[in-house]
This record gives structure tokens, sequence and C-alpha cells, in this order.
């Protein structure tokens, strides 16, 4: 299959730009809500691009994640890999759920990678975060149709431009 | 790979190879926790890529470089001639208690000449500024932007005009994360102010800016609204820093200690710039012997009676 050059750019810019977002700071009332930009962003390629992300280039865009935060290294690499697993092995019914049905379904695979975190830091030993630490999933649901359309609209551009 | 198949293939072929490539990738992940927890390989890794971490960051920091840039463009004149006027005062009002405390601390110096105290309070401080960057909800850290190349070091103390803010856990060339006193896993010596009960204050593990004192004696002379410094003890906070104040006093759940939460003093969330301590005045460790008193030991005398005097 023959990418034009155009959707590799866009492909790698859009993972690119995950990492400094996912960093950005932002007022602290909205600290919060601030999506796992790089989930969201990966969970659109597994759905329209499989060919390009398998559960190799997850582990290894969350190794980079882990790099970047200093947390814990194999952190965000093993939580990619259980939500790629999942966005992979469902890819042909998510596909074709309606955009309301696929915000609660990011909503779930958000909500399990946060107790997945969860699992992790406990076995670390860091004590219970705050209520507020299920805000995320939420707010990534939410922006799930936002980032979606923006996505399918950069593609379709590039291909009548290509084409 | 074997997913690009789907079309052709039947449904759940490649089910099975799909599970057995997440469980490798998961056992490689797990492996890897371990052995960053146990051995904190990460920042080893981080050391050898500061080069990449360190723009990302920067780039990261940007936009809010940009808001803050464009705040002080946009501010009105007369707020900022009236911000100007407020700074001048308090400028004022500083230097002359400032002018104040040097004397105090002439008369101190010559009083611990007298008393052969030997440690001062000599500070090296260095101003750093935050690069604004979020790492993480888990750990509360910051990051500043001066680095080994600037001679900051892991175990530095940082502090605030308002109060102690944390402690310098890792270095990059440029960059440097600080761990913030509010951090659950940090826990730091304190001393109560009023009545200088010493005492450790660990970050709230509630999640929020708040610091628990978990293990108050019951009997101690603790109230709400007491000052909390630091005691000096364990060799990284100079004594006599402000750390917070008591908000809440309860017994913990065992019932043998009172548990307190204090708000930290520092403005943990909002503070544009902050000092870096150099140096760590109080040897770590029990004081030296003190000199013993009595004649010298070459006047001791005809030989009946002989002393030993130790020598420090």
């Amino acid at each position: 299959m023959s990418r034009a050059p155009a959707h590799n750019a866009l492909f790698w810019l859009s993972l690119a730009i995950c990492f400094p977002l996912q960093m950005m700071p932002l007022p602290p009332a909205l600290l919060p809500f601030k999506p796992f930009w790089l989930a969201l962003v990966l969970i659109y390629w597994a759905l329209e691009a499989p060919e390009r992300v398998g559960l190799g280039m997850m582990f290894v865009f969350g190794l980079i994640g882990d790099v970047l935060t200093g947390d814990l290294l194999g952190e965000q690499a093993s939580r990619l890999c259980v939500l790629g697993f999942i966005v992979l092995r469902f890819r042909p019914r998510l596909r074709f759920f309606p955009m309301w049905q696929q915000s609660l379904a990011v909503l779930a695979l958000l909500l399990n990678d946060r107790i997945f975190l969860l699992m992790i830091h406990a076995f670390a030993g860091d004590p219970l975060p705050a209520p507020s630490f299920w805000l995320a999933p939420i707010a990534g649901a939410l922006a799930w149709p936002w980032v979606f359309l923006l996505f399918d609209d950069l593609r379709a551009r590039l291909r009548t431009h290509d084409g | 790979m074997a997913i690009a198949r789907n079309e052709t293939s039947p449904l759940f072929a490649d089910s099975a190879f799909g599970t057995l490539k997440l469980i490798v990738y998961l056992t490689v992940a797990i492996v890897m926790m371990i052995a960053d927890h146990r051995g904190g390989y990460i920042a080893r890794v981080r050391a050898g890529l500061s080069a990449v971490i360190e723009p990302v960051y920067r780039i990261a920091a940007l936009p809010a470089l940009i808001g803050n840039d464009a705040r002080i463009v946009l501010t009105d004149r007369s707020k900022l001639v009236e911000q100007n006027a407020d700074l001048g005062r308090r400028l004022m009002l500083a230097e002359a208690t400032l002018n104040r405390y040097a004397s105090v601390q002439e008369q101190n110096q010559r009083l611990q000449r007298l008393l052969d105290v030997q440690r001062s309070l000599g500070l090296g401080a260095q101003l750093a500024r935050l690069v604004e960057v979020d790492p993480g909800p888990f750990h509360r850290r910051i990051v500043l932007n001066v680095g080994s190349d600037d001679r900051v070091g892991v175990g530095q103390a940082v502090i605030d005009a308002t109060g102690v803010m944390g402690e310098i856990v890792e270095t990059l060339p440029h960059t440097s994360t600080v761990m913030l006193i509010t951090n659950p896993s940090q826990a730091i010596p304190v001393a109560i102010e009023r009545t200088g009960l010493r005492t450790i204050a660990r970050g709230g593990s509630g999640g929020g800016d708040t610091l628990e004192l978990p293990t108050i004696p019951i009997s101690a002379d603790v109230k709400v609204g007491d000052r909390l410094i630091t005691s000096g003890l364990g060799g990284v906070y100079p004594a006599g820093f402000p750390v917070g104040e008591i908000r809440t006093i309860s017994n913990d759940a065992t019932g043998l200690f009172a548990a307190a939460v204090a708000i930290p003093s520092a403005s943990l969330d909002r503070s544009g710039e902050v000092l870096v301590l150099h140096e760590i005045i109080d040897s770590i460790g029990p004081p030296d012997l003190a000199a013993p008193y009595g004649p010298p030991a070459d006047l001791a005398g005809d030989g009946t009676t002989t002393v030993k005097v130790p020598k420090p």
C-alpha cells in the first residue's frame, strides 16, 4: 500500500505533537481535565490505519512518553499496549459505531487505562490519588469527537490534494 | 504486520498471535518497571537523552511563556505604575527590616563567638526560573531552568520568598526536577516555631496542596495556626525556614498520636522564580567533641597523677 508522503507527515506530526501537549501546563483548576492525548491519537490511528500502529508502535511511543515525563520506565508503554490491544481487537466494531457510541467506548478505554495506571502505582507503593484523578477520562471522551473529526478532515483534504 | 491482513483473513485467525504479542510486551514493560523502581535506571536514560528531552520541555513551556509575555505586554500602564509603586514600598520595608537584621546578625555573630558555636548561617543561593511543564498527576514535581551545568546538584533545597518548596531530585544539563514538599513520598523535618517541638511533615496523601504531621505526641502543645519551620535535622533543609501553618488537628487512627494537617507557606503552584540553596549548613551526625577543660597536658606535672587529655 503506497502512502503519500503528506500522509506520513501527518501521522508522525500528530504523534510528535502529543508529547509537548501532554506536558503543557494548564491553570490548576483545569489540570485534572487534561486528556491522555497520546492515547487518543493512537486510538485514532489504530482505528483508521492499523497497518501503521501495531502493539510495537504503541510500546515504543509509550517508552518515549516515559522518558520524557521521567516517571516510571515502562508505565505508559504498558498502558498503551493494553489500550492498543483492546482497540485492535474490537476495531471492526468500533469503526462503525456512531460518534456518541465511539465516545463512550473511548471513555471505557480511558477509564480502564486509569484503573491500570492506579494498579501500577499501587504496586509501586504510592498512595491513592485525589478524586479528580478520574476526571481526565471524561475529558478524553469529550475530546474524542473533535480529535476524530479533525484528523478525518485533515486526511480528506490531503487525499483530494493528492488526487 | 498481522493486522493488515484483516480483510482477507478469517476474523479470529490472528487473535492468538496478538495476545501472545501483548503478553510479551507487557512482560517486558513490567520487567522494566520493576527494574526502574528498584534501580532508578530512568534517571540514567534521561541523562543520556537530555539533549532531546530539554527541547521538548522548552517547547511545552512555550505557550505559558508566550502567555506570560502577552499578559505583560497587554497590562494596563496605570496598573504597572501602581504595581511598581507597591513593589517599591515593599522593597523599602524589606530593606528597613534587613538593616535591622544586619545589626542583629552582627550581635548574633559576636554572641556565637563568645559561645564558641561552630555553625554559621552563611547561605549561598542561586536564582532559578520555573519551566512550566506538567510532569504528570502522580508525583508533585516542578521543573527548573538550571541544571548540572549551573552546578546544581541532587539534594539541594529549593525555597521561594515565603517558604520551603522542595528538594532537587534529578538534574539534566540545563534543567532540574524538584520534588515538592507536598509529595506524599517526601518527608521534611520540621519544628513548631512556638514550642520548638520537633516532628516530621509529609506530603498530604489526598493529593492536594497539604502537609501531614502524622506523629505528634498526644500530650504535645500544638494549636491551630502554629507555624512550622525547618528544624535543620537531616541535612537537606537548613534550619529556620518557614514550611507551613497548621490548619486542623485530630487523632490518628491508632489514637496514640495526634495528626495535624498544615498548609505550605510557599506558593507551590504559582512561584515564578525560586532560590536554589547551595550550602548545606549542618553536617549530618553528632556535633564534635567539646574541648576538655583543665590545664594543658604538658603541665600535668610530676608523674603521680597522669591525666590523658584526648585531642578532638
